[in-house]
């Protein structure tokens, strides 16, 4: 089982108290209304999905109820850091850090 | 008619043996549900009348009154039924001037306590995470095999459970089972 380390919490916590919510830094375009059908769709459904390092959104439901985002490798399922919802997305110099 | 359900009254697993253990259901209380921007709270600790704990985890026990902080804005009280109108009349008078919510879930949750040398060795049967990392004092969200309860380890050796009554056979009956193996010594 995975263990998560909520940025709420701070303490490592067992996966089953967790749900995934997709990708993260994910911004709504502040006026939906002015964007044509492709972009609006780009928005919704296109994903990165990549193979590697990954920036998703985890919710500690079963706990603080938080939602935060989470690095993880997404070929190992490692994960290299999580940090609180509204922060930058780490720079490339951190997530080394974390991994060391 | 409605009757008042109470699946654990008067149940309780005792092992008697090298390992002792004991399970029972603690007696009832008033139980609330606290939300409130954490920079108010000393506001409404005042309204407690005991101090709410600032660290996500942490517990008070004061006068009876157990205060668990288990998220950034959200507390959960347990308080003696006595004592229930009291806070609900204190927290009324606080809403003017601070927006919180605090709700009555009294008949939503039972607390059971798991006590003795075997308690961690008991809860662990179902518990996915480290308790034994678990500091005396701390209390936290969590699942009990597939049920949502809140654990508070109140002693080295002795926890609670609060969990909700529609959930409260089941995490019985894995306790019972648990126990079962321990004083089999399995």
């Amino acid at each position: 089982m995975l263990l998560i380390r909520c940025p709420y919490c701070e303490a490592e916590r067992p996966e089953l108290e967790f749900t995934y919510a997709g990708e993260a830094h994910i911004a709504r375009p502040a006026d939906p209304s002015k964007l044509n059908d492709d972009e609006w769709k780009t928005h919704l459904f296109i994903r990165s999905n990549p193979r590697g390092t990954h920036f998703e959104r985890w919710r500690h439901q079963h706990g603080c109820g938080r939602f935060f985002n989470a690095v993880r490798d997404t070929v190992s399922d490692k994960f290299a850091m999580t940090y609180k919802a509204g922060l930058p997305r780490p720079t490339e110099t951190e997530l080394e850090k974390a991994r060391s | 008619m409605l009757h008042e359900h109470h699946p654990l009254i008067g149940r309780e697993i005792a092992v008697r043996k090298v390992t002792p253990l004991n399970i029972r259901a603690v007696a009832d209380g008033a139980r609330f549900v606290l939300r409130i921007d954490p920079a108010q709270a000393a506001q409404a600790a005042k309204a407690f009348g005991s101090p709410l704990p600032g660290k996500i985890g942490d517990v008070t026990v004061s006068k009876g009154r157990l205060a668990v902080r288990l998220g950034p804005d959200e507390w959960h009280l347990v308080v003696p039924l006595t004592e229930q109108e009291a806070i609900e009349t204190a927290f009324a008078k606080l809403y003017a001037t601070v927006p919180h919510s605090l709700v009555d879930v009294s008949h939503r949750e039972i607390g059971i306590a798991v006590e003795g040398v075997a308690a961690m060795l008991a809860l662990r049967s179902a518990i996915a995470f480290d308790i034994g990392g678990m500091p005396v004092g701390t209390g936290c969200r969590t699942i009990f095999d597939k049920a949502q309860i809140i654990l508070v380890r109140e002693a080295e050796d002795r926890f609670r459970i609060e969990v909700w009554r529609s959930f409260a056979d089941h995490v019985w009956g894995i306790l019972d089972a648990a126990s079962r193996e321990i004083a089999l010594g399995i």
